[in-house]
């Protein structure tokens, strides 16, 4: 197969949209953590930390961390993938399935946490 | 990626599995009830178990997404070798410090 047809390959292959999705959710996290750590240096000044919890109160806030978390529980999920290939022997096939079924069960775990207080 | 940096990604990795999923519990019990900064700075002032489990979780994400942040400065960023390691241990550091400021902040050590 050429360069570029093995190129194009890769590219639908599963391992390389996994490995996509783990890269962008991490830079996503990476982006967001001097942020969030900025926001929490806050609470030094209690005033300031006042407005800044009642600004995230804000649905449009709401919603970047909804995805926020969703980016952890995904590159989280990522990362088991990695580490079931790299050190517990197994495939790719499988380490995505269990991947995909660990993120189902944090999600439905959180969902559930979110319903029950 | 060098050896000795694969295996303190990997490391960090492995030490952050039960931390995410702690933290993960922690944000959707911390945000029920749509809390002020008081009532939250309250539960938290002076908890020293916590302080050091935050802690913890700081620098294994530092360390973390520093490397990670050397990578794709290199591959996406078309960073050479030496700018994209000076650009992770940057990141770490600017990681580090801002993570501590907060873990101090928030739980007032």
């Amino acid at each position: 197969m050429s360069a570029a047809g093995l190129t194009r390959a890769s590219r639908a292959h599963w391992g390389f949209v996994a490995a996509m999705v783990h890269r962008l959710s991490g830079l996503a996290l990476a982006i967001f953590l001097p942020l969030h750590f900025l926001s929490l240096g806050l609470a030094f000044e209690r005033e300031a930390f006042d407005g800044f919890i009642a600004w995230s109160n804000n649905p449009m806030v709401k919603l970047s961390e909804a995805f926020l978390v969703a980016a952890l529980a995904v590159h989280f999920a990522g990362g088991l993938r990695l580490l079931a290939v790299e050190f517990f022997g197994l495939t790719r096939a499988q380490s995505i399935w269990i991947a995909s079924a660990f993120a189902f069960g944090v999600g439905a775990g959180l969902l559930f946490l979110l319903r029950a207080f | 990626m060098s050896p000795r940096l694969y295996l303190l990604q990997r490391g960090t990795a492995m030490v952050m599995v039960p931390l995410v999923i702690i933290h993960l519990v922690v944000i959707v019990m911390a945000v029920q009830g749509g809390l002020t900064g008081g009532e939250i700075l309250g539960r938290t002032r002076g908890n020293i178990a916590w302080a050091a489990f935050y802690s913890l979780f700081v620098f294994a994400a530092a360390i973390h997404a520093g490397i990670g942040m050397q990578t794709i400065s290199r591959e996406w960023f078309g960073l050479g070798n030496r700018s994209a390691t000076i650009a992770g241990h940057l990141f770490i550091l600017l990681l580090l410090s801002l993570g501590m400021r907060a873990v101090f902040g928030v739980y007032g050590i």
